[in-house]
């Protein structure tokens, strides 16, 4: 097999690999200039439809048939650039955005000549106030050097793009969600279709991509759809980055061709587990996605074989190393506590579910579970976003597959766990699990519904015989 | 005798002219005036360090929309405080990556070294902590992101006392001057 040669990161050592002088020292924008200037619109588009490159942001859906699907007949486009990573332990996009904006912006630039777009907006999460301020350092460098703004090299073709700044909420990565916090309100998903591309930003026909997806476009221009096949697996193309944390020596992130395993990033990339442990599990691509057991660990990290393992997908290819000291429920409570925190409440079961998972795990934790537990919460976690039409977006479905995922895998801990941390205390008095904020209930040993345990307080919704709505 | 008229505060502005000017300056970026929404409430926060009831209003003013409506966005993200919080502001990450090095402790003891809770000020007005989900900097887990952009990781208990000591001593950025 021939070695493999980095492209997305391959600026990152070289010294002020944030500038424009070192950006187009390294033969960059002259990608852009070829889309621009020798090639139409719908040949950039073609191009990267040719390539099969799918989306890095993590639903994987093929780029250029996205951009295909925008109206033909429509007379402005939006290009919305997605930096506002979220998903916990994913870091890939604040190292492309750092360590070599002018890529990105190349990216954006071509991605929106391609699409006729000629306004972009760049989401970027607030917490990445380093990347911001080289992000607006290097917009304004672009435009200065005629790379951003009227008439770039002289094809007649404009663009605008600003950098618009999140405020510290999971969800407006999700591309509805992003779109309605552009807009200047909350960021609430839509009930899709329309899809963006048909109506998005501010009703226009606008496209969303991730940061790292744009970072791999002028290297298509570059290099040919062919190229770009010849690397990864039979059906996953391309190189990505991986970023690898938790319990290993060195958290990194580091670019290689799709389909390496989980285990390859743990022992050459990553030194190892750390502290010379073993592997119990591993988090494949951002919590969203689920567990790998240690006996999993050769899955490749591709768009199709992670669902073999029964995990949700790829995801952001970001790995999370979890150590065998440490116990499977505290990975559960973690992530139940996260997607608890960051559903934005619209759909019931997501709402309501999340806390109720939550609350069921912190039960457990404490000393009050019960074996029927765990069949309550896969009943729960196998209807929370997967029920089609239940919710708006994909965060339930992402919730649900860390418990599944564990709850099938480490069944035998979590019993264990359950039947050597029974306390008295949280016996006698059960924690309280309340579904609606401040409404003490339990759940019923028997349906997995929750039963009113004490007077409901005033204004509480309850059903008439007596059962928790 | 007719009730007296409640004398009324006068309403001191809260916003400055070249303060508006610059929320005005972002209207061409956008096909809506609303969609300046976040990026006003960060101009504004930059420079009160919070987002009070008043500011609110004259942003609501500025945007023509209703201060319902600004209130409606503001309070939806984490970000927008309505009172001033501490001179510094300091997000410990509790998510997976974090948490499995001990980021969940760190955090705890963090509080327990200030004597205030996750999401409190300490009582000298100079720090607040707050817990975070996933900082995007898990490379240094468990890590910390001050608001001036500082990073620090990865984190054990002397280092967060370290920390703690150095963010009491202050901002590092300018604060920027309108
Ligand atoms: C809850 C949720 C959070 C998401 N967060 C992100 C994110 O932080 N960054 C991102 O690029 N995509 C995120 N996505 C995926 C986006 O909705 C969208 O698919 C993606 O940005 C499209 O870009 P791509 O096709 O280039 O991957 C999220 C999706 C969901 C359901
Ligand atoms: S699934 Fe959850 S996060 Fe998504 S729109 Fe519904 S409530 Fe919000
Ligand atoms: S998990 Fe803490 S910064 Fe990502």
């Amino acid at each position: 097999m021939p070695t493999f040669e980095p492209v997305l990161s391959r600026n990152w050592n070289i010294a002020d690999s944030h500038t424009l002088k070192v950006y187009e020292s390294r033969g960059g924008y002259q990608a852009a200039r070829k889309a621009l200037t020798t090639m139409a619109p719908d040949a950039v588009v073609n191009l990267v439809k040719d390539s099969e490159l799918r989306g890095r942001g993590g639903a994987g859906f093929p780029c250029g048939l996205k951009w295909t699907f925008l109206p033909k007949d429509r007379k402005e486009t939006l290009m919305c650039i997605n930096a506002d990573e979220s998903e916990p332990a994913t870091f890939n996009n604040r190292f492309l955005m750092e360590k070599d904006p002018h890529q990105l912006i190349e990216g954006i630039l071509i991605a929106c000549f391609a699409t006729k777009a000629t306004t972009a907006y760049l989401y970027v999460r607030f917490e990445y106030i380093h990347a911001y301020k080289i992000l607006e350092e290097a917009i304004a460098e672009a435009r200065a050097a005629g790379h951003l703004g009227k008439n770039i090299y002289g094809s007649g073709y404009n663009l605008d793009l600003w950098v618009h700044r999140g405020a510290g909420a999971y969800i407006c990565g999700e591309e509805t969600g992003l779109i309605e916090s552009l807009e200047g309100k909350r960021g609430w998903p839509r009930i899709k279709p329309p899809f963006p591309a048909i109506e998005g930003a501010f009703r226009k026909p606008t496209v969303v991509n991730n940061v790292e997806t744009l970072c791999c476009v002028p290297h298509i221009i570059e290099r040919g759809a062919t190229w770009f096949k010849s690397i990864g697996t039979p059906k996953s193309y391309g190189p990505k980055l991986y970023t690898v944390s938790g319990h290993v020596e060195k958290q990194v992130c580091v670019e290689l061709p799709l389909g390496v395993t989980c285990r390859e990033l743990i022992d050459v990339h990553a030194g190892g587990v750390w502290k010379g442990r073993k592997a119990k599990a591993a988090v494949p691509g951002g919590i969203s996605m689920g567990l790998l057991s240690a006996d999993e660990l050769d899955t490749p990290l591709d768009f199709e074989s992670l669902r073999k393992p029964g995990c949700l997908g790829l995801g952001t290819a970001a790995v999370t190393v979890i150590d065998d000291h440490t116990p499977i429920i505290d990975y559960l409570l973690n992530t139940s506590r996260f997607f608890a925190h960051e559903s934005c409440g619209q759909c019931t079961p997501c709402r309501e579910g999340t806390g109720w998972m939550e609350k069921t795990i912190h039960r457990i934790k404490a000393g009050g579970g019960r074996i029927e537990d765990l069949d309550v919460m896969l009943h729960l976690a196998n209807n929370l976003g997967i029920m089609p039409g239940t919710t708006i977006c994909g965060l339930a479905d992402g919730a649900a597959w860390p418990i599944k995922n564990a709850v099938t895998k480490f069944r035998g801990e979590l019993e264990d766990y359950i039947r050597s941390h029974q306390s008295p205390a949280a016996q006698v008095t059960p924690l309280q699990i309340s579904i609606a904020q401040g409404r003490p209930v339990e759940l019923s040993p028997n349906g997995g519904l929750p039963i009113l345990n004490g007077p409901p307080p005033a204004r509480a919704l309850h059903a008439p015989d007596g059962r928790g709505v | 005798m007719p009730a007296e008229a409640p004398i009324q505060p006068p309403r001191i502005a809260i916003l400055t002219d070249p303060l508006k000017e610059k929320i005005r300056a972002l209207f061409p970026r956008y096909p809506s005036k609303r969609a300046a929404t976040l990026p006003a409430l960060h101009m504004v926060h930059a420079h009160l360090r919070c987002v009070p009831l008043q500011a609110m209003s004259e942003i609501a003013e500025i945007l023509e929309i209703t201060p319902a409506e600004v209130h409606d966005t503001m309070s939806f993200y984490g970000f927008f405080p309505q009172a001033p919080l501490g001179d510094v502001r300091v997000w410990m990450c509790r998510s997976i990556s974090c948490m499995l090095r001990g980021g969940d402790e760190l955090l705890e003891h963090a509080c327990d070294r200030l004597g205030i809770e996750s999401g409190q000020t300490t009582a000298d007005g100079k720090l607040t902590v707050e817990f975070a989900e996933c900082l995007g900097i898990c490379d240094f887990a468990p890590a910390a992101l001050a608001d001036d952009g500082r990073v620090f990781g990865p984190l054990d208990g002397p280092k967060v006392d370290a920390m703690l000591d150095e963010l009491k001593r202050g901002r590092r950025d300018d604060p920027p001057r309108v």
